[in-house]
Parts: C-alpha cells; sequence; structure tokens
C-alpha cells in the first residue's frame, strides 16, 4: 500500500491530500495534517475526490469520426489527423481560423504546452480556458 | 482578473487564506463560499466565533448568513450603487485612509466626484437596502482593522463584472484596506487550477506571467526559447470570441482540452450550433462529456490521480501534485499528448516528464522562476511571485507599493443587468453552485455519495411568488426565458428575496444555460450567468 502525494481536483483551495492506492487501485483518501490550507481537513468533494477515477465509462481508447461514427482508433492515426487537419485549416484560412482552450483542470505545465503549440506551431493568440465563465 | 490587474498591477487574489485567521472583518459579496470554497467558509465561520465580523451581501440566505454581524439582500445586480454608496459615505464622514490615498494611490478626485452622487437615497433605490444598513455596513468596514474582501462568480458573472471588482478594489485602497497582513482583495476561484491556466498564458492576450503578446521584449524572448520567429502579436479571441466566430464561420477548427464548453457555456443552444459549425473539433478528455460528444477527434487523457504536474490555487500558490495509478486503457497524460504533437509538427523542446516542462517554464516567467520541483517536493507549495531559488515566495502582494507602482482608483457608474425583468418574463433567474456537486458534473456526478445527495436539480422559488403561480415543494415547473425553457422541481423558500429564482448548472438533464443570456462584459467578455429575466409555470 502506497500513500501518493496529490491535490484536490475540484475547488480552487488547493486542498492537499494523500491517495491511498492499494493493487494498482486508489482506494481511498487522506487530507494532509500539516499542509497549511487545509491542516488535515477535506470537505465532502475532497473526501469522495478519488472515486471517478476508475469509472468505468473513463475513455480508454483514442475515437474518431468516421462516416459521421465516432470509431475507436490508434494513437498514431488519431494524431496524425489532428496535425493534418489543424495544418490544412491554418493553410487555407489563416492562423486565426483555430481555436484552443486551455483547461482549469489540467496542470501547469499542461497549460503550458497547449499554449505553446497554439502560439509556435500554429501561430495564433486565440487561447482561453472556460474559467472565465 | 482584468479589473484588479487595471487598478492595482495584478489580478491575482492579494492575500492568503492563512491570513483568515487574523483578519476582523470579512467582507463577503458574491461568493456562496460554504458551497463552493468549503474549506475557506470553514475558517470564516471559525474566525466569528472567535469574533471577527462578517459583512455579508447577499440576496439569498446562505448558509454564512447565520453567522453575519450584516447582512444585506441587495436587489439582482446592483453591487456598484452598493460599493458606491458605501464610498460616498466613508469619504462623508471622513472615514478614509487619508495618508494611504495620497501616498500609494491616483484618481481619488475622480473618485470623490463620481460617489458623491450615490447618496444613500439614491443607493435604497437602485439596491433596496436600507439607508441606515448601508450606513453601518460602511462604518464597519472603514473602522476594522484587517478587513478582507471576499468575492467569487457572484461578482464577475455580470455585464457589469469588471465595474464590480473595480469598485472592490477602490473601496479597499481608500479605507487602506490593501497591501497588509490580512486585508485585500480576493477573489476566490472556481477550479482548482484557474489561476494557473491563466499565470501559464492560457489566455488570448499574454504568455506565462502575464508577459504580453504584443510587447516586442517578450515576444522576443519566447521566440529566442522557442526557436522560432514570426509569432503573432495581435491578441486573440476570448472563448466568447471564439463561439461567436464559429458561428459566423471565421473559427474553423477547436481544439478543447479539458473542459466541457458545452454545459458551462451561457446560452447552451447558441454553443450548440456555433461547435456544430465548426469544420474539425478535437477534444482531449477523461470521459464522453456533451461537448466530446460532439468531436472529429477524441483523445482520452489521465485524470489528476494518473499524473505528475503542478497546481496554482487561489491564492497563488504552486503545489506538485503526483502520479499515484496507471491511467486505464491506453489513456495519455495531457502533457504526453501535447508534448507528442509539439514534436510531430516539428517544434523545439523534448519533454521527458514534467519537470522538464517546469524548467522551461522557470526561464520564461519571472514570477516563476524560483519554483522549482525540488523544492516543491519538500514543502508545502510556494506563492509567487518567487523570482529565485532563495526567495521564500509571497505571501500577500503590494506590500509598499502596488506592483504597477500608485493603485488607480477606477470609479464606475452603476449600470443596469442585461436583461431586466418586464411585463412577460417577470421573474429573475440567477445560477450558482451547491456543496455536493462540482462544476458541469463530468467528475462530481460519478461519485455516488455526492449523486445521492444532490440527485437532481431543484428551483428555488420565494412563497409569494410560489402562491402567486399556484407552485408547491415538488411540483414540477418550467421556467421559459427567451432563449429556452427547461423543466425541473420548485422548492419554496425564503432563501431566495421575491422575484428571483435560483438553480445551479451542474445539472445535464436541466441545463440551466439553455435560459441564460450571452451578453457579457465588454473588458473581460465574461458572461452574465448569474441572472436573466424568465417566466415560470407549473407543469400539470
Ligand atoms: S477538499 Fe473541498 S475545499 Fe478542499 S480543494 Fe477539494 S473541493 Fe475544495
Amino acid at each position: 500500500m502506497a500513500r501518493i502525494p496529490t491535490i484536490c481536483p475540484f475547488c480552487g483551495c488547493g486542498c492537499s491530500m494523500y491517495l491511498v492506492v492499494d493493487g494498482g487501485r486508489v482506494t481511498g483518501v487522506e487530507p494532509s495534517p500539516a499542509n497549511p490550507i487545509n491542516k488535515g481537513m477535506l470537505c465532502a468533494k475532497g473526501w469522495n475526490a478519488f472515486e471517478f477515477v476508475h469509472s468505468p465509462d473513463r475513455l480508454t481508447k483514442p475515437l474518431v469520426r468516421k462516416n459521421g461514427v465516432l470509431t475507436e482508433s490508434t494513437w498514431d492515426e488519431a494524431l496524425d489527423l489532428v496535425c493534418s487537419r489543424l495544418t490544412g485549416i491554418r493553410d487555407t484560412h489563416g492562423p486565426d481560423a483555430l481555436g484552443f482552450l486551455c483547461s482549469a483542470k489540467c496542470t501547469n505545465e499542461e497549460n503550458y504546452l497547449l499554449m505553446k503549440l497554439a502560439r509556435s506551431a500554429f501561430r495564433t493568440n486565440n487561447v482561453d480556458h472556460c474559467a472565465r465563465l | 482578473m482584468a479589473g484588479l490587474a487595471a487598478a492595482f498591477g495584478s489580478g491575482a487574489m492579494t492575500n492568503s487564506i492563512g491570513e483568515f485567521e487574523d483578519a476582523d472583518l470579512f467582507f463577503v459579496i458574491g461568493s456562496n463560499t460554504t458551497a463552493q470554497h468549503p474549506l475557506i467558509g470553514t475558517r470564516i465561520i471559525n474566525a466569528v466565533e472567535r469574533g471577527a465580523k462578517l459583512l455579508l451581501f447577499d440576496p439569498r440566505e446562505i448558509q454564512l448568513a447565520p453567522f453575519a454581524s450584516l447582512h444585506l439582500r441587495q436587489n439582482f445586480g446592483t453591487d456598484v450603487a452598493l460599493v458606491n454608496g458605501m464610498m460616498n459615505i466613508i469619504i462623508q464622514e471622513d472615514l478614509y485612509d487619508r495618508p494611504y490615498v495620497e501616498s500609494r494611490t491616483e484618481g481619488f478626485d475622480e473618485l470623490k466626484a463620481l460617489v458623491s452622487r450615490y447618496t444613500p437615497k439614491v443607493v435604497e433605490q437602485i439596491t433596496g437596502v436600507r439607508s441606515a444598513d448601508l450606513y453601518r455596513a460602511a462604518v464597519m468596514y472603514a473602522q476594522a482593522d484587517k478587513a478582507m474582501i471576499v468575492y467569487a462568480m457572484g461578482i464577475t458573472q455580470h455585464v457589469t463584472g469588471t465595474d464590480n471588482v473595480k469598485t472592490l478594489a477602490n473601496l479597499a485602497m481608500l479605507t487602506g484596506h490593501v497591501g497588509r497582513h490580512s486585508t485585500g482583495v480576493n477573489p476566490l476561484r472556481g477550479q482548482n487550477n484557474v489561476q494557473g491556466a491563466c499565470d501559464m498564458g492560457g489566455l488570448p492576450g499574454v504568455f506565462t506571467g502575464y508577459q504580453r503578446v504584443n510587447d516586442p521584449a517578450s515576444v522576443q524572448k519566447f521566440e529566442k526559447a522557442w526557436e522560432t520567429t514570426g509569432l503573432n502579436t495581435k491578441p486573440g479571441l476570448t472563448i466568447t470570441g471564439m463561439v461567436e466566430a464559429a458561428h459566423s464561420g471565421s473559427l474553423k477548427a477547436l481544439y478543447v482540452m479539458g473542459e466541457n464548453p458545452l454545459l458551462s457555456d451561457p446560452d447552451l443552444t447558441h454553443a450548440e450550433h456555433a461547435l456544430g459549425n465548426l469544420d474539425f473539433l478535437v477534444v482531449q478528455d477523461i470521459f464522453l462529456t456533451e461537448t466530446a460528444a460532439l468531436a472529429d477527434v477524441i483523445l482520452p487523457a489521465a485524470c489528476f490521480a494518473e499524473k505528475d504536474g503542478t497546481y496554482t490555487n487561489t491564492e497563488r500558490r504552486v503545489q506538485l501534485s503526483r502520479k499515484a495509478v496507471e491511467p486505464p486503457g491506453q489513456a495519455r497524460a495531457d502533457w504526453e499528448i501535447v508534448s507528442e504533437l509539439l514534436s510531430r509538427l516539428g517544434c523545439c523542446g523534448t519533454y521527458p516528464d514534467t519537470e522538464s516542462i517546469m524548467r522551461e517554464i522557470n526561464a520564461l516567467t519571472p514570477s516563476y522562476a524560483g519554483i522549482t520541483y525540488r523544492r516543491l517536493a519538500s514543502g508545502y507549495g510556494l506563492q509567487w511571485p518567487c523570482p529565485n531559488e532563495e526567495h521564500p515566495g509571497t505571501v500577500f502582494l503590494h506590500r509598499d507599493q502596488f506592483t504597477k507602482g500608485k493603485g488607480t482608483f477606477l470609479p464606475c457608474e452603476f449600470r443596469p443587468p442585461a436583461e431586466a425583468p418586464d411585463e412577460e418574463f417577470d421573474l429573475t433567474l440567477t445560477t450558482g453552485r451547491i456543496y455536493y456537486q462540482f462544476h458541469t458534473g463530468t467528475m462530481s456526478r460519478r461519485i455516488e455519495i455526492l449523486e445521492r445527495e444532490a440527485p437532481q436539480p431543484v428551483l428555488e422559488i420565494n412563497p409569494e411568488d410560489a402562491k402567486r403561480y399556484g407552485i408547491r415543494t415538488n411540483d414540477l415547473v418550467e421556467v421559459e426565458s427567451r432563449r429556452g425553457s427547461i423543466r425541473l422541481k420548485a422548492e419554496v423558500t425564503t432563501r431566495v428575496p421575491r422575484k428571483v429564482l435560483f438553480t445551479t448548472f451542474h445539472f445535464a438533464e436541466s441545463p440551466v444555460n439553455r435560459l441564460t443570456t450571452s451578453a457579457f462584459d465588454p473588458v473581460s467578455e465574461i458572461p452574465e450567468l448569474k441572472g436573466c429575466a424568465v417566466k415560470i409555470r407549473r407543469c400539470s
């Protein structure tokens, strides 16, 4: 059994918690006792934050729409398609025909890379995230 | 963000969660703190129990209400008038911090001239708050030694959202309640990495750390680091602008990472049409969300438990989260997916792990320069600005001077909400969050005990209105706006004032954003999710 330090995925308080891992599965949550934000506490959302992790309806394979239907695909095919379609649209309609939405749920590193992808690879500043909503 | 940045030079929460323990007074407005930020709500309640005062402004009888020394239930969308009225009293009664105003701020005369028109009588007419109560509130806030203003989406999700924030900043500067321990203007972010997404340049006009895309020195720095030339220097579209552009056909493709704009966007039908209009939609997510169902390509992502990375909480604290388990099936971490795309597209940089990405962020972002994995691994995170590896991080901002030098008073006139009730649509519907569910429910609705506590949306309606329409608790009602209608169960309660209905936006089966307007604040382009005119009837 291992205890891995993580941050609650819900609100902006950023409570720190350990995920209890047993046999490759998350089996529980323990609040960090010394972290200055939550000091050993969590709210009901935090206490149950791990439950959706092993949900049976998680997405597990890349899907590509073929003849109108989402169809299982490989990473190679899906990423190839993403690159060729985005590049094609940029070449035909210009960089500002593309938009990128970062995420208030993803990490800093991930948001940085997506911002870099938009600005460096595609030359567009159409970059935003949903949290202004 | 835009409002605070204009006044102070930084849009972030000025103070820290730990400082709640020493404050003498909390001015809470537009934040249902115990529901949205439970552990901050707990801190406020604990502080009240040790003797701090709570000044609460909320039309609804929220859970914090019984703890308030004074709870004012202003009319919907009238916050600017209310706070202008308080400032007028504070200036008239000479309760403002004159030395602070003189040495640290600019624009006082303009502020004074504007707020002088907001006499208690005028304010009462607009807000419904009685003069005596307004006076008490003004005196309480001005005379507190350490007063913290706390707000959330209830302030920003209005057509006047930026004005609301500027007005709160004006109040804090006028009384010297910013730049000290346990004071400040404190926006509480709704999701765990809103602050980080902004800090990382997930905005149309800035790179990381708010370095502008049209500032030549910043452009040069990023071009050098990214081994490229010819970066676009024109600020891009906001999400609201992108939805419009998709609608009109000028935006052809959208790449969505870990968001469900279909359910969180205002005027859902409009957004649905806009996304349907795209030539190409990519969605990277952990579940088949409403947005993903429309995608051309869906990339399965890892969730927080399945990857390393950092998150920046509402008080600017960057914290490290570690991978606990493997992602299901072929799902991959978002950073791995995007990094693979970068290399397929020939961009520089290889990223074997998330630490290598943070090193690039450190090098390009002065406020994050000292926030390294080595330091994060051994402590409880670091609060930016943290300019070098020896720097301890910053607990509160604007200590001796504002980020931009002098703080600027930015006086705002009251403007009524975009859609006022009329004869046909005679009620105001406002939306918010509840304790047991989170945002669009993608994650929280899959948690059994949360779903048991709050399995369906309810519509709160005041007893007087309920009587007028013959509605009782548990009746199925239809709520209709100019854009659409939804059906849900009613709960008759005095938590909401007359003429106001309240519900949440967590539930896909009665998506309240079918009703809300996409009218938005002209500066921040945050839509007015907080209110629209509706009518109601009981379904037979
Ligand atoms: S445990 Fe509750 S208060 Fe803490 S971050 Fe999670 S949702 Fe927010």
